[in-house]
């Protein structure tokens, strides 16, 4: 398939992603406030602080305030990571590659971008805000649905999925992070009630409440972090995720699992090697905030060698066309 | 009831006939409308045009901010053509397009045809799509033009005239196949009972087509649609050909030429290409022989080409029989090479470098259509009865300046077909471009773009200057003998 291509599927894929993403941290957002004490305001800071975007945040807006953050989040098309800029890129790559992808998807991706550029006309949606982010999110699903049921699962749908869970690991390493920046009044505050609460919500914000209940019953954050970061069954743990992306990219290259043929496979297959054999234990004794930090740092180079091996293609003749891995 | 009070205001209407009854054919159609309750029409109308945005049927308009796309606007009435009709039109156009075809051999040949002095070679020579380069190519099969999109309009003697002849890079053949999805999705039971012939063969015609040129006796020739990319206007149909045929979709950077042949690059390294269906104008194919300072090219294209390692649809130089000049020598093109009358009529042409000629257009510019020979696209037209005394005096003077760039027609009253208008039913200008494909053999799509003014009294249908389209039938009325089709 053209190189080109791919690197827009792939993108495509990941923009929409990380759209589905951003509105799942702010849903979560608005849910946890409600169940907050009185005396603990309402923290929007955490959201941008994790996204990587506070430079830019700061530059456009005076105060963290829940109408900016979420306007920033969301509409704010001066914000590369906005859910509305997402979805415009997502549609410009689907656009590109129109004959690649279902007809089915290629209109999801357009009603999806079109809803949200309506709403960002009107504005009122944020009066019920969790209906609006709930949609997003279906919207998403639906898009991932149309791709794995309309779309001959080959290598162009490969690259979808790859650049779908590395977006998704690397969505999933922010949002566990937003606990560590959210401020209790008091250190008293950890381990009571309210301490269940914001990790009940972190579960919620991927959708992993019932299923974590089922495996664990007891809200235990140690637990939840082994759910979370290395459960290998859990669609939205990173575990998971890592083991689907290298599934994906060994199917693109017909390599086997154990060896490597390019950058891409093996800067993601050490990661994925590092994650099969971590316990709690040692995330903890990292830190947990320093270890997704890691993680984030990786995933950027699997994502950088992801492009170097299949989108950059060199300018020789097939015959002489050789990988070579230092 | 719905029709009740439509007027034909004097003009011919392709759905009634002076008396006010519907003509042969459009009866299916004109009771299911008078059916239907007025706010049932408008839901259909506008369901149809959320159909098209949703499918992202759009086309970006140039000169206003980048990436603003519109809709091309649609009108649920169709219009209406019996097959008895149509298989003039068809023999007319398939004359036109092999008539056309051996002159752009003869042309970058050994042009007898100028030799003969039956079209003035100074002429051919100067046309701005006449390309030097060219000389001397073999394309494969001898075919130049293998798709076109002629358009013709219908004038108030109820006559077809061919207006222009598009043999470069014709577009508007994926609004014909998405038009046909959303009104038979509107108006089942009318189609239906209308019996109109499917489009949706031409897909299959042109990746047979495509595949019949490949260069080399492969078993799967590999084709590719060359687009310049998602900012073009005609993007849209780009990819859904290509979707539609289920070939590769290129663009210009994925191109490169190794050997003289051509590859593009993938996941896996570079592969061959043997089929290029081109949707980029001959200048901008490969800046070693054309424009240089193209962006969009190919470096070494032609010498592919040349070498006879890659096909191009159309062959480049065709544009030389685009030119609005040559056009008033189609008849007697038609006459020289295949020594038949013209079936289909040119419009009455005055060319502005010849004197006597001239005199008569500077002298009736209110009632001439004025155009430059170079443009499409409705760019660079003056219609002189709807223009102002002075906008007529700056484009003589244009005219006095350049009169090799210039022709004139009559102003055509063009036929009209009703048209949803708010709530009721107004006469807009229509014209038809129907689609041609030369390959092994000639085939003509049954139907073609309907292009409708949508403005009141217009004469310009194209879609950069605010025009919209119609499903186009071609029926076979049940009290006449069978001929095409029914889906």
């Amino acid at each position: 398939m053209l190189s080109r291509v791919a690197e827009s599927i792939y993108w495509m894929a990941r923009y929409i992603e990380r759209a589905e993403n951003v509105a799942r941290i702010v849903d979560a957002n608005y849910h946890m406030i409600l169940d907050l004490p009185d005396g603990v305001g309402e923290q929007w800071e955490p959201l941008v602080v994790t996204s990587g975007d506070e430079e830019l945040f700061k530059q456009l807006y005076p105060a963290f305030t829940r109408e900016a953050v979420v306007q920033f989040l969301t509409f704010d098309t001066r914000n590369p990571n906005a859910i509305l800029t997402c979805l415009h890129m997502a549609r410009e790559n689907a656009r590109s590659v129109r004959e690649w992808i279902s007809s089915e998807m290629w209109q999801q991706v357009n009603t999806f971008y079109l809803m949200v550029k309506d709403a960002a006309r009107h504005g009122e949606v944020l009066e019920l805000p969790h209906e609006f982010f709930v949609e997003i999110m279906m919207s998403g699903h639906l898009f991932s649905g149309l791709c794995d049921n309309t779309m001959a699962h080959g290598e162009g749908w490969e690259f979808a999925r790859l650049g779908r869970m590395l977006e998704r690991a690397d969505k999933t390493t922010r949002i566990i992070d937003v606990k560590y920046f959210i401020l209790l009044p008091s250190l008293d505050y950890i381990g009571m009630p309210y301490d269940h609460i914001l990790w009940a919500s972190l579960l919620r914000s991927v959708s992993a409440f019932e299923m974590y209940r089922k495996r664990y019953g007891q809200i235990a954050p140690d637990n939840i972090i082994e759910f979370l970061v290395l459960d290998n069954q859990f669609p939205r743990a990173i575990h998971h995720c890592l083991i689907m992306a290298e599934l994906a990219l060994r199917n693109i290259s017909g390599t086997m699992r154990g060896r490597f043929t390019n950058h891409a496979e093996k800067s993601l297959g050490r990661l994925l090697a590092d994650l099969d054999y971590i316990q709690v234990d040692e995330i903890k004794s990292i830190g947990l905030h320093e270890f997704l930090d890691g993680i984030q740092t990786r995933l950027n180079q699997v994502g950088a060698a992801v492009s170097e091996t299949f989108f950059a293609v060199p300018l020789v003749a097939p015959a002489e066309q050789k990988q070579e891995i230092e | 009831m719905r029709f009740d009070q439509y007027e034909t205001e004097g003009f011919f209407d392709e759905m009634f006939d002076p008396q006010g009854r519907p003509r042969p054919g459009t009866e299916a159609v004109v009771n299911r409308f008078n059916a239907l309750p007025l706010e049932e029409l408008k839901r259909r109308q506008q369901a149809a045009e959320k159909a098209l945005l949703q499918m992202g049927i759009t086309f970006s308009v140039y000169g206003e901010e980048q990436g603003t796309e519109r809709i091309f606007p649609f009108d649920i009435v169709p219009r209406i053509l019996t097959r008895g009709e149509w298989v003039g039109i068809e023999a007319g156009l398939k004359q036109r397009v092999q008539a056309l075809n051996l002159f752009i051999d003869d042309i970058y040949h050994d042009q007898k045809i100028l030799k003969d002095g039956i079209v003035p070679e100074e002429l051919v020579l100067s046309a701005a799509g006449f390309r030097p380069q060219c000389m001397g190519l073999r394309p494969a099969g001898g075919i130049w033009c293998h798709i076109t999109g002629t358009d013709l309009v219908r004038g108030g003697d109820g006559r077809m005239y061919v207006l222009e002849d598009n043999l470069r890079c014709p577009s508007g053949v994926s609004y014909v196949l998405q038009n046909r999805v959303v009104m038979k999705r509107s108006f089942p039971l009318a189609f239906d009972a209308a019996r109109v012939s499917p489009v949706s063969d031409y897909v299959n015609r042109l990746l047979e087509m495509l595949q019949f040129l490949a260069p080399s006796r492969r078993d799967k020739p590999v084709v590719a649609v060359w687009t310049p990319g998602i900012y073009n206007s005609a993007y849209f149909e780009h990819s859904f050909l290509a979707q539609q045929m289920g070939v590769e979709l290129v663009e210009g950077r994925d191109l490169v030429v190794v050997d003289d042949q051509v590859m593009m690059r993938t996941t896996t390294g570079l592969k061959p290409v043997d089929v290029l269906y081109r949707r980029i104008d001959d200048d901008f194919i490969d800046p070693e022989v054309f424009r240089a300072d193209s962006m969009l090219g190919v470096p070494g294209l032609m010498r592919a080409y040349r070498a006879g390692r890659v096909s191009l649809a159309n062959a480049p130089g065709t544009g030389v029989a685009d030119d609005k000049a040559v056009y008033a020598y189609v008849p007697a093109i038609i006459k020289y090479y295949l020594g038949e009358d013209p079936i289909l009529a040119n419009v009455e042409t005055y060319l502005c470098w010849r004197q006597e000629d001239l005199r008569y257009v500077l002298e009736h510019l209110d009632q001439l259509v004025v155009k430059k020979v170079g443009e499409s696209g409705g760019y660079g037209m003056l219609v002189g009865p709807h223009a102002s005394a002075r906008e007529r005096a700056e484009y003589a003077e244009q005219i006095k300046a350049n009169p090799r760039d210039f022709i004139a027609q009559p102003t055509l009253s063009l036929s009209r077909v009703p048209t949803l208008v708010d709530d009721h039913f107004e006469g807009r200008h229509v014209d038809l471009r129907p689609y041609i494909l030369y390959g092994e053999d000639i085939f003509v799509m049954p139907g073609g773009l309907t292009r409708v003014a949508l403005k009141k009294g217009s004469l310009v249908v194209n879609s950069s200057q605010g025009g919209g389209s119609k499903d186009t039938w071609v029926v076979d009325p049940p009290n006449l003998p069978q001929g095409g089709a029914s889906c």
